[in-house]
């Protein structure tokens, strides 16, 4: 699904976010990236949503090679992806379902089909009855679901979060992370880059940590050699 | 919910920037003013131009004796040339009635003549295109030809210097209204390249969610086209009213002047719909290559 090969990544001016990164996620794996700020989390998921190209090395996404990819296909590529991120990145102008529908229709999906599937999403992350406010009558919980549910309108095959619950606050995290688990069991591929350690370090989930643009740790790696699950 | 369609997209950022889309609109509007403005004096100074051409006459007296059926003949001679509209054979008694009326202050003078000085003559209206001293001259040598003809009279001075007026008008005009319109592309431009700024973040989140460029685009190219053309209407309402206040205050002189017809009227929106349409167009596509 996700596939990292002797990934370096050195940005123009000269900082080497990433040394030599190799990992693979398979379908359906739930994956925490950990590490302190400039670790090269980031620029992991930059890379996974084509926002950048690697300097040296492969990095494939459901197909698709985005040191490859050429201007026109990135749109193809980020709409198998649903992507999170800690400012939630939502239009203040516009509803809820409005915010959520208008991922749906940049994809070409004709307009009455929209409003039961944004619906249906809504009613997936519990925000159903609030589907005609705007984002700032919204607490950060709230405002985060909205953004998990514009990631998953298009049934992405993945789902990247970066930092989902790093402005938010202890009760509305554990929620968020609860969604993020709940669309994990569904079999979509959850990668997922935090600072909070203490959310997610009894899930078993699958951990990445980086140091200095490079893989310290990965639980991944040790469950293959017959490690701790 | 409705679909996000550019045009209720394109919509929807003039209701929600109402201010930033209302000064959008009014420098558009004042951009394409002052090329109205110049247009309309460059309409209007050609019209003055033409309205002076109109006074490019040929001349030709005719020698005393001539038989009238030589001058008739001659005549329809003289209207075969291309370059003439109109021939009109003035005898010598109405030279006279002419000079009595024209010239009042000779009027004793003419009175108490004995005999007529005055000769007969025909006189050449050119068509307009050829108006202008070379044509003038040719027709005068062709009418030289003619043995009954004694002198031949263009006022030579007089209509150089009207086609000199009329090459310095028309570089002028091209020079200074190029001008007005780069200026007016590039206040356009930077009009659109802000509400572009202004919604970046709007773009980034249209991208990331697989929106393609083109998608993009839409909304904007027709907002920045209903731009121009407001600002177009804009522009032709308050050259109207700029002509009509000259009017009012210059008098006799205002009431000759001469508005835009549909043609121009068209140009004009037409212009400011296009400009809105390349600003934006300009403006994205930067934007879309850097983000």
């Amino acid at each position: 699904m996700i596939r990292f090969s002797h990934v370096s990544k050195t940005y123009a001016n000269g900082v080497q976010a990433l040394q030599d990164v190799s990992f693979h996620i398979p379908r359906g794996q739930f994956a925490v990236l950990t590490g302190h700020s400039g670790a090269g989390k980031s620029s992991i998921l930059s890379m996974v949503i084509a926002e950048q190209k690697p300097t040296s090395g492969e990095v494939k996404v459901s197909g698709f090679a985005v040191g490859k990819l050429i201007p026109r296909d990135v749109p193809r590529l980020r709409r198998k992806l649903g992507v999170v991120f800690q400012d939630f990145r939502l239009l203040e102008d516009r509803t809820v379902e409005e915010n959520v529908g208008f991922a749906l229709a940049v994809t070409g999906a004709r307009g009455d089909g929209i409003p039961g599937r944004v619906m249906r999403v809504l009613t997936r992350v519990g925000l159903a009855g609030k589907a005609r406010v705007y984002p700032k009558e919204l607490s950060g919980g709230e405002q985060q679901r909205v953004a998990i549910a514009r990631a998953l309108i298009n049934d992405p095959a993945v789902l990247i979060a970066d930092e989902p619950t790093g402005n938010l606050d202890e009760r509305a995290a554990r929620s968020v992370f609860q969604l993020l688990r709940d669309i994990n069991a569904g079999g979509t591929v959850v990668v997922m880059a935090t600072h909070n350690l203490a959310l997610v370090k009894d899930a078993g989930y699958r951990m990445i940590e980086l140091k200095g643009g490079r893989i310290v740790y990965d639980s991944g790696l040790e469950d293959s050699a017959g490690g701790a699950a | 919910m409705s679909s996000p369609a550019p045009m209720s997209e394109a919509l929807r950022a003039f209701r929600r920037t109402p201010l930033l889309s209302t000064l959008s609109v009014a420098s558009i509007g004042f951009s394409l003013f002052t090329i109205g403005l110049f247009g309309l004096v460059a309409l209007n100074f050609r019209q003055t131009l033409r309205t002076l051409a109109e006074r490019v006459e040929v001349v030709a007296f005719v020698l005393r004796g001539t038989p009238t059926e030589t001058i008739t003949a001659a005549s329809s001679d003289v209207q075969a040339f291309p370059e003439v509209l109109e021939v009109r054979y003035v005898s010598e008694d109405e030279a006279l009635a002419r000079a009595r009326s024209e010239l009042v202050e000779f009027k004793e003078a003419y009175r108490d003549l004995e005999t007529n000085p005055l000769p007969a003559s025909l006189e050449i209206r050119l068509r307009p295109e050829y108006r202008d001293a070379e044509h003038a001259r040719q027709v005068a040598e062709r009418l030289h030809t003619y043995p009954f003809v004694d002198d031949v009279r263009f006022g030579r001075d007089w209509v150089e210097r009207l086609d000199r007026l009329r090459n310095l008008a028309a570089a002028v005009g091209l020079v200074i209204g190029l001008a007005f319109a780069i200026v007016a592309i590039v206040i356009i431009g930077v009009t659109i390249r802000i509400t572009v700024l202004q919604r970046a973040r709007e773009i980034a989140i249209m991208r990331l969610v697989g929106a393609t460029n083109r998608f993009i685009r839409g909304p904007f190219l027709l907002e920045g086209a209903l731009k121009g053309l407001l600002g177009g209407g804009l522009a032709i309402l308050m050259c109207r009213l700029t002509l009509q206040v000259f009017r009012q205050t210059a008098g006799e002189v205002g009431g000759g002047l001469v508005f835009f017809g549909p043609p121009e009227l068209g140009l004009v929106v037409l212009f400011g719909t296009l400009i809105g349409l390349m600003g934006s167009l300009l403006s994205v596509g930067r934007h879309l290559r850097h983000v």
